[in-house]
């Protein structure tokens, strides 16, 4: 009977209610969205590469070497040599390894020389290979794999012909025009750095830049190689690779190794380790947005309040007829929670919605310009707590203007000064 | 119903109350008993203490010493807790305007009274819709928010309200101060029936003595120390008041037939 008095009263009053609920709607929705988009953030994130024990590069900060390794973010400081990398690809306790050249791009995506191996040891989320949407591998120095989210908005179909840009701009002065690359094979999305990526052989990598010095193309025309001499191509330097081990337990006896190997400086890394103190970096901001979002929640709690102080004073006479039919002073003090309790639960529902809607317009954009892929259902181990913690301290700041009101029916009586 | 006959609906014994603190004002009123329908006037001008006599009755205000009994049963001194049950069922109230809690149909303010009283009566409908019916409140009003009725079918539904349960007593408080002349004698006798016919006795506070002449007996504000005098002045043309004392006893005794 409470419960319908307070949603009647509270419908009386549905203007001040309504902008009362609209603002903790936005509130909520902002906390559980920034909640939800930062674990998602932090799952897109650690799933961009998995199975891979080592990452190794020249030698450099590992937050370096795996931005640009695994998120094709900046730029290497340096080459190995291909000559040291066949050494240790030699090494008893490698299962695989992954070549990387780096350096290309085409129209802002990042051109990423490999071989085979890529598509056959390259792991990310739950141990998931690489599978292909349309075509397949390159088999030709001139041929290239497309990611998803490169094919999908520059719009490539298979059998494309594309010039590489040489740097990694997204404009280029400098084109590899006279060697184009037909598309063989797009990549199925995986919501990883991957989708932004093009890749080609090592060998087609080496055959664009043949006759370059000190990074600049040679000069005079360069005779075109026959299909001969374009498959004796080999690379002389890297970027890095990716290594697979036999035993975990090797791992880091042969980082070590690596890290100290005399002919060349090196660094390997262990990726989970690297993506763990990156993210560690990235939480800082986190956490600041949730700080922010926090106190917008209690503007709005205290907004709520506000309305509720304000309507006592009105309301005195409704709370004298309670009190004359006998309503006890408690509940009143309960009506008031109730109200409280009911725009709470409503503001959490409402946000819900709102946010499941909001990220549902939301999904395709960000997955397709942020290679972000989000689930839209914001509801997390978690977020059943928050909510509850969020009801109980609306309910607490709840209880100041549910006690004034208790106070004044105990000492005012029935009869209200008009 | 706790108003058994041979209980006075009413007893106040050595009434004493003065706000804590405070020794400037106290209110003293001998030993008082009221039979059941015996109507009581309580005649004062604003500032006499009326409306901490009200709170008193209705039991908002805890006496300082004295006792309150109501139907028979000990009313004060008793906890907050208790005399809020017992208001509930035993005493309905009227104000002198705004009775109504403005957003509710006019016949889920008459039943509010009966919810606060616990489930006491289960036909609390049906019996809200007789004493509207009684009330002059034709059925087309009974789903209409209470706000949009006029001042007079507002009071007419708080007598509906105050009645619900039918308590021992009824206390209002200038009831008729927001009606005209002929509106005012109209709600006093419908007031007065319709608390006959429940077996209610009704507490009127007014400082209009003109009023005093529909009830049986007065208490002076400013005289409370003379207790309840009988009021002998009865007009000849308010058959309900001369009636009163006779009329509320043969109803009550017969009044478990009858719904009010």
């Amino acid at each position: 009977m409470l419960i319908r008095l307070a949603r009647q009263s509270l419908w009386n009053r549905r203007g001040t209610a309504l902008m009362t609920l609209l603002s903790l709607v936005i509130s909520i929705a902002l906390l559980l969205g920034i909640d939800h988009l930062r674990l998602e953030a932090k799952r897109s994130f650690t799933s961009t590469v998995s199975g891979t024990d080592l990452i190794v590069g020249a030698r450099s900060g590992q937050l370096n070497l795996l931005l640009y390794s695994v998120f094709r973010l900046g730029n290497a400081t340096n080459n190995i040599s291909w000559q040291h990398y066949q050494q240790i690809n030699k090494h008893p306790q490698v299962k695989w390894s992954i070549p990387l050249a780096l350096g290309d791009s085409h129209r802002g995506f990042r051109v990423i020389g490999t071989n085979d191996d890529y598509f056959r040891f390259f792991r990310y989320g739950q141990q998931q290979q690489l599978e292909f949407a349309e075509g397949q591998a390159f088999a030709d120095v001139y041929q290239t794999v497309l990611g998803a989210a490169v094919a999908d908005k520059l719009g490539y179909q298979l059998g494309e012909q594309i010039i590489l840009s040489h740097g990694v701009g997204a404009v280029s002065f400098s084109q590899h025009k006279d060697q184009p690359f037909t598309v063989v094979g797009i990549l199925a999305p995986t919501g990883t750095p991957v989708d932004q990526s093009v890749h080609v052989s090592l060998a087609g990598i080496e055959a664009i830049h043949r006759g370059w010095q000190g990074g600049a193309p040679a000069l005079g025309r360069q005779p075109k190689l026959s299909d001969a001499q374009l498959a004796e191509l080999q690379p002389k330097v890297i970027t890095g690779f990716m290594l697979g081990l036999k035993s975990k337990v090797a791992t880091f006896a042969l980082q070590r190794q690596i890290n100290e190997f005399k002919a060349e400086p090196l660094t390997a890394i262990l990726p989970g380790a690297a993506l763990a103190e990156l993210w560690q970096m990235l939480s800082m901001v986190e956490n600041l947005l949730l700080l922010v979002t926090l106190l917008v929640l209690i503007a709005a709690l205290i907004g709520m309040m506000t309305t509720l102080l304000a309507a006592m004073k009105e309301r005195q006479r409704e709370m004298a007829i309670l009190r004359a039919v006998g309503a006890r002073p408690w509940q009143l003090f309960w009506l008031i929670e109730l109200e409280v309790l009911s725009l709470t639960l409503l503001s959490i529902g409402g946000a819900l919605m709102t946010l499941t809607a909001a990220l549902w317009l939301a999904q395709p954009l960000l997955s397709s310009q942020y290679g972000l892929v989000i689930s839209i259902w914001p509801w997390h181990g978690h977020t059943g707590i928050v909510l509850s913690v969020l009801t109980g301290v609306s309910l607490v700041m709840g209880a100041i203007p549910s006690y004034l009101t208790y106070r004044q029916s105990v000492a005012q009586g029935l009869v209200i000064k008009l | 119903m706790l108003s058994k006959p041979n209980f006075p609906a009413l007893e106040l014994k050595n009434f004493h109350f003065q706000w804590p603190g405070q020794q400037a004002f106290t209110l003293d009123i001998p030993t008082v008993s009221l039979a059941v329908g015996q109507h009581l006037f309580i005649r004062g001008a604003s500032g006499s203490g009326k409306t901490t006599l009200l709170n008193l009755l209705c039991g908002i205000h805890r006496l300082t010493s004295g006792e309150i009994h109501i139907g028979g049963q000990l009313f004060q001194p008793l906890s907050g807790a208790k005399r809020d049950a017992i208001r509930a069922s035993n005493i309905g109230v009227v104000f002198q305007q705004l009775n109504l809690i403005s957003y509710l149909s006019v016949l889920d303010n008459v039943l509010l009274a009966g919810e606060f009283a616990g489930n006491k009566l289960p036909d609390a409908k049906a019996r809200a819709q007789s004493l509207l019916t009684a009330l002059g409140m034709s059925e087309a009003l009974w789903q209409k928010p209470a706000q949009q009725l006029s001042v007079g079918q507002q009071q007419r539904v708080a007598i509906a309200r105050a009645l619900l349960n039918e308590p021992a007593l009824l206390i209002a408080d200038e009831p008729t101060s927001a009606l005209d002349a002929d509106n005012r004698d109209a709600f006093i006798r419908l007031l007065l029936s319709e608390a006959n016919r429940c077996g209610t006795t009704v507490i009127f506070v007014s400082h209009d003595a003109q009023l005093a002449h529909y009830f049986g007996s007065v208490l002076q504000m400013d005289n409370l120390a003379a207790g309840v005098v009988p009021i002998n002045t009865v007009q000849p043309l308010q058959p309900t008041s001369a009636a009163t004392q006779t009329v509320a006893v043969t109803q009550t005794t017969s009044g478990e037939q009858t719904p009010c």
